[in-house]
C-alpha cells in the first residue's frame, strides 16, 4: 500500500485578473522506504502541489478545486487546520531550499532541537538533549556536543539544510518532503546532503518527496520522478525509463537541456590577450584580525577567442577573480596586462576608456538591471556613453543588439520586471556587447535560469562568442556547465588555482584530489 | 540583419508596445486609494485658493471695518469678522499662502540637501561617509528651538530666513533615509554594470541610484511638509515665526486663541484649515507609501 496516494489534485489561485489553474489533475504516489521526485521548472506546480497537501498554500487566492490526498487512510485534504497541524511535523516533516529563513537566529540550535521534544513528547530536558544529540550525529554532524550550543549562523550552508534534516526527523515522520532542498548548496555539499537523505530513507524507512528542478540531481536517489509542466504531470516513471525512453517531448527537452559532453576546441593558441601574473585580491576587514585572501597570488593567461571556465565552489574567490579583472573588486598586488597595457595601474579617463573594451555578464538578471530603466534606455547608455554610434544611428545600433541576442523588438519600451529570467538575461548581454568589447567576464550567466532557459542561453553565449570573436573569461560551480561550454578550465580552491587545462584533460584526467572530488560530485553522472 | 528589414530604424520606438513603468504601477495601487486621493484632491485645491487669493478674496487684505467689530458668520462675512473687523475668510486665505509656502519651500530646502548629502555619504563610503554622517550626528543632536530662536534674535524675523531654519533642520532625517537607501543600492549589480560600463559616479548616482531610492523619499517628503507647516503655525504661536503684517494659520490660531471663549470662530476657521491640509497630507502620505512600497500593500 502506498504511503502517499495523490489522486487528481486540482489548485488554482483566484486574483483581481481572473483564476489561474495551477495544478491540473495532477496524480502521483509515495511508496514506504521510497524516494519519488517531482521534477519542473519554476512556475510548474510542482511546489504547489506538495504544499496543497499539508494545507500550507495561502487561502486566499490559493484554493483546493478537488482531488484526493491519502496518507494512512486519511484524506488529507478535507482534514481541518487541527488536524493537519497533528500531522505537519510528526507524521509529515519538511526541508527547505533555503536552511538560514527557517532556522531562528537568536535561538541556538539545541533549543530549536529539543523544543518539539519537550513539548510533545513530555521528555525531560537531559534526555532531550541526548535525544537531539543523537540526531545531530545521525546527519553528520561533527562534535554535536558542542555544535547543540551555536547559532545558526555560525554554519555554513550545509550544515545548516543538515539541521534542518535533523529537526525534520526528530519527531520520526513517515513522509519527509524535500523542497528544493540541494538548490542553495556547493556541488560538493550537495553530494553529501543527497547521500544522507537516501542513506537516512533507508535506514529509518520513510518515505520521501523530493521537489527539484534539477533532472539530474535526482536521478541517483529516486525510485520513481515524476516530470511536471504547467500544473500537469507529463511522465513518470523509473529514472532508469525516464533516462532512456522519455515519451513526452517536455521531459526529452529537460534531457537535452542537460548540458553535458564537450566543445570540440580547437588547438590552442599560444597569442595571449589578458595575462594575470601573481594577482592578489585581500580584503581587510576591521582591526588587526587576518585579511581575508580572496585571490591569493594567482597567475594565468586567457587565450584570444577562447572561453576559459572558471571553477569553484562559493568563496573560492572565483567571482572575486573575475571582478579583480574587471576592476571592480580591489587589486591588492600584481599585474593584469590585457594587449599589452597594464590594467593595474589604469586610473580616470583610461579606464573609462579602456572599459569598453571589456565588460561582464552577472549572475542575477533581476539584480543586474536598472528597474526603472526601458530596455531602450539599457542599450542606449553604453552606445553614447563611449560613443560607439551617433545620435542619429541609436535606433539602428540598438534594434541591431536586440536581433543579436534574441528578443523581439516591439520589446524596446518595456521594463526589466516586464520580462522572465532568461530574456532578462538576454539583454543583460546585449548591454555587455554594446561596447563591442574583446573579452568578457561572465559571472555564473546561467545559475539562476531554468534549465531549458540555461541552455539557450549557453548556446547564444557560444554563438555570439563565434561570431563577435570574443574572448570570454566564464566563472561557474557547475563543472557540467563548464565542460559544455570552456576550451579550457581553472579550478579554484581557496583562493588559489589547484589546476587548470584543456577541459578534456582535466574532466578526464584530473590531477589534484579536489578536481576529483569536485567532479565525483556532478549529479547524475552515472545516468550520462 | 538581413531578416528584419521591414522594421526601419524609425519605426522602432512607434511599434513598440509601451511598458509599464514602475512608477505607473505605483499610479494605479494609488488611484485605488481613496483616502489618498481625497487627500490629493482637497491639497490641489487649497494649492489653487492660495495661488488665487487675491483674485478669489472676498474682501482686500487690509481692509477694516471697525464697526463691525468681531462678528459671527453672516452671509457677507462666511466665516465672520475678527476684533478689527477684518474678514476671517480673507485673513484665512492668505494665512494660508504664507503656511504652504513655508512648508513646500522649506520642504523644497531639506530635499535638495538631504537627498545630496545622504547620496554622497552612502555612494563613496568610507571616511567620506563617517565625515559627513558625523556632521549629521551633531546637528541632531543640537537643540533645535534654540538653534531657530538664536537664528531669529540674531537675523532678525523675515519668512526667507525660517524657510531656511526649518529646511536646514528638516534635511538631516532625509540625508540618513537616503544614506540607507543608496548604502543598499550601491551593493546591487546593475550599478556594478554601470561602472563596468566606465559611467562615473555622479552619472550612477543621477541615473541609476535616485531613480531607484526616490519612492521613500517622496513618501518621506509627503510626511515632512505637514510637520513642517505645524513647525511653522507652533513658532508662529510662540511669537517666532511669521509677524504681522503677513499672517499665517499658526499666527491666526495664536489669535484666535486669546479670545478664544468670546469668539470661537476666530480659533476654530484657521485651525481647520491647517488640520484639513494636514490630514490631506497625511492621507496622501500613507498612500503613496502604500503604493511605492509594494511589499506592504496586501496584493
Amino acid at each position: 500500500m502506498s504511503l502517499l496516494n495523490v489522486e487528481n489534485l486540482e489548485v488554482s489561485f483566484v486574483t483581481r485578473n481572473g483564476t489561474s489553474k495551477a495544478v491540473k489533475g495532477v496524480s502521483f504516489t509515495v511508496e514506504p522506504k521510497q524516494i519519488t521526485a517531482i521534477i519542473g521548472e519554476s512556475g510548474s506546480g510542482k511546489s504547489v502541489s506538495c504544499y496543497a497537501l499539508l494545507g500550507l498554500i495561502p487561502s486566499p487566492p490559493g484554493r483546493i478545486d478537488g482531488g484526493v490526498a491519502s496518507f494512512e487512510g486519511q484524506n488529507l485534504l478535507t482534514l481541518s487546520e487541527a488536524e493537519l497541524r497533528k500531522i505537519r511535523g510528526s507524521d509529515i516533516a519538511m526541508i527547505f531550499q533555503d536552511p538560514m529563513t527557517c532556522l531562528n537566529p537568536y535561538l541556538t540550535i539545541g533549543e530549536q532541537l529539543i523544543e518539539p521534544l519537550l513539548v510533545h513528547r513530555n521528555l525531560s530536558r537531559a534526555d532531550a538533549k541526548t535525544r537531539a544529540i543523537e540526531l545531530l550525529n545521525e546527519v553528520g554532524i561533527r562534535s554535536p556536543d558542542s555544535t547543540f550550543d551555536s547559532f545558526p549562523h555560525e554554519f555554513s550552508g550545509g550544515m545548516r539544510q543538515r539541521v534542518m534534516i535533523a529537526m525534520a526527523l526528530i519527531n520520526e515522520p513517515k513522509l519527509l518532503i524535500a523542497d528544493e532542498p540541494t538548490t542553495a548548496l556547493d556541488v560538493t555539499i550537495q553530494a553529501q546532503i543527497l547521500r544522507l537523505i537516501a542513506d537516512l530513507q533507508k535506514h529509518r524507512d520513510i518515505g520521501v518527496l523530493f521537489i527539484s528542478h534539477d533532472l539530474a540531481v535526482v536521478s541517483d536517489i529516486a525510485d520513481q520522478i515524476v516530470v511536471m509542466e504547467q500544473g500537469e504531470v507529463v511522465e513518470s516513471g523509473a529514472p532508469d525509463a525516464i533516462f532512456n525512453h522519455a515519451q513526452h517531448p517536455y521531459t526529452q527537452k529537460l534531457l537535452a537541456a542537460i548540458p553535458s559532453g564537450e566543445r570540440d576546441s580547437e588547438e590552442a593558441k599560444d597569442d595571449a590577450l589578458i595575462n594575470v601574473q601573481n594577482l592578489r585580491t585581500w580584503f581587510h576587514g576591521s582591526g588587526k584580525t587576518e585579511p581575508v585572501k580572496a585571490v591569493d597570488d594567482v597567475s594565468f593567461d586567457i587565450h584570444r577567442g577562447e572561453i576559459l571556465g572558471l571553477v569553484g565552489e562559493s568563496g573560492s574567490g572565483k567571482s572575486t577573480l573575475g571582478r579583480s579583472i574587471m576592476r571592480l573588486a580591489p587589486v591588492t598586488g600584481g599585474q593584469i596586462t590585457f594587449d599589452g597595457i597594464q590594467l593595474t595601474g589604469l586610473e580616470g579617463r583610461d579606464l573609462k576608456d579602456f572599459r569598453s573594451r571589456m565588460q561582464m555578464i552577472f549572475q542575477d538578471p533581476f539584480a543586474s538591471l536598472n528597474p526603472r530603466m526601458t530596455v531602450y534606455d539599457t542599450l542606449a547608455e553604453p552606445l553614447l556613453l563611449h560613443n560607439v554610434c551617433q545620435r542619429a544611428e541609436l535606433d539602428q545600433h540598438i534594434a541591431k543588439l536586440m536581433d543579436d541576442v534574441g528578443l523581439a523588438r516591439n520589446f524596446i519600451r518595456k521594463y526589466p520586471h516586464e520580462f522572465s529570467g532568461g530574456q532578462r538575461q538576454r539583454i543583460a548581454i546585449g548591454r555587455a556587447l554594446a561596447t563591442r568589447p574583446e573579452f568578457i567576464v561572465a559571472d555564473e550567466p546561467v545559475s539562476a535560469l531554468d534549465v531549458t532557459i540555461q541552455a539557450q542561453i549557453l548556446d547564444l553565449l557560444m554563438a555570439l562568442g563565434r561570431e563577435h570573436n570574443l574572448t570570454m573569461l566564464f566563472v561557474s560551480h557547475d563543472m557540467a556547465v563548464i565542460r559544455h561550454i570552456a576550451d579550457r578550465v581553472l579550478v579554484m580552491y581557496h583562493g588559489k588555482i589547484v589546476e587548470a587545462g584543456p577541459v578534456k584533460q582535466v574532466f578526464n584526467n584530473p590531477a589534484e584530489p579536489y578536481t576529483q572530488s569536485l567532479l565525483s560530485s556532478i549529479p547524475g553522472v552515472a545516468m550520462m | 540583419m538581413t531578416t528584419l528589414q521591414s522594421s526601419e530604424p524609425a519605426d522602432l520606438l512607434e511599434n513598440a508596445e509601451m511598458g509599464a513603468s514602475l512608477w505607473r504601477d505605483a499610479w494605479q495601487r494609488l488611484r485605488k486609494n481613496k483616502m489618498a486621493v481625497g487627500g490629493g484632491i482637497t491639497l490641489l485645491l487649497f494649492i489653487v485658493v492660495a495661488l488665487l487669493t487675491p483674485w478669489l478674496a472676498p474682501y482686500s487684505y487690509e481692509a477694516q471695518n471697525l464697526d463691525l467689530g468681531a462678528s459671527p458668520p453672516s452671509a457677507a462675512h462666511w466665516l465672520g469678522t475678527d476684533v478689527f473687523g477684518r474678514d476671517v475668510l480673507t485673513q484665512v486665505m492668505y494665512g494660508g499662502r504664507v503656511s504652504l509656502a513655508v512648508g513646500f519651500i522649506a520642504t523644497a530646502v531639506a530635499l535638495l540637501i538631504g537627498v545630496t548629502w545622504g547620496a554622497i555619504a552612502g555612494y563613496v563610503g568610507g571616511r567620506v561617509d563617517a565625515v559627513m554622517m558625523r556632521i549629521v550626528d551633531i546637528l541632531y543632536a543640537l537643540p533645535f528651538m534654540i538653534f531657530i530662536v538664536l537664528l531669529m534674535v540674531v537675523f532678525g524675523r523675515n519668512v526667507l530666513l525660517l524657510f531656511l531654519a526649518i529646511g536646514a533642520v528638516e534635511w538631516l532625517t532625509m540625508a540618513r533615509i537616503m544614506r540607507s537607501q543608496v548604502q543598499s543600492l550601491r551593493q546591487q549589480e546593475f550599478v556594478e554594470a554601470a561602472i563596468s560600463l566606465g559611467l562615473s559616479p555622479a552619472a550612477i548616482i543621477r541615473r541609476h541610484v535616485i531613480p531607484n531610492a526616490l519612492g521613500p523619499i517622496i513618501v518621506y517628503t509627503t510626511l515632512t511638509i505637514p510637520s513642517v507647516m505645524l513647525l511653522e503655525a507652533f513658532l508662529s504661536f510662540l511669537g517666532l515665526g511669521i509677524q504681522p503684517p503677513q499672517t499665517s494659520w499658526g499666527l491666526l490660531i495664536s489669535y484666535g486663541a486669546e479670545t478664544m471663549e468670546e469668539y470661537p470662530w476666530l480659533l476654530i476657521f484657521p485651525g481647520l484649515a491647517l488640520t484639513t491640509t494636514l490630514f490631506s497630507l497625511n492621507f496622501l502620505g500613507d498612500g503613496l507609501r502604500d503604493a511605492l512600497d509594494v511589499r506592504g500593500s496586501k496584493d
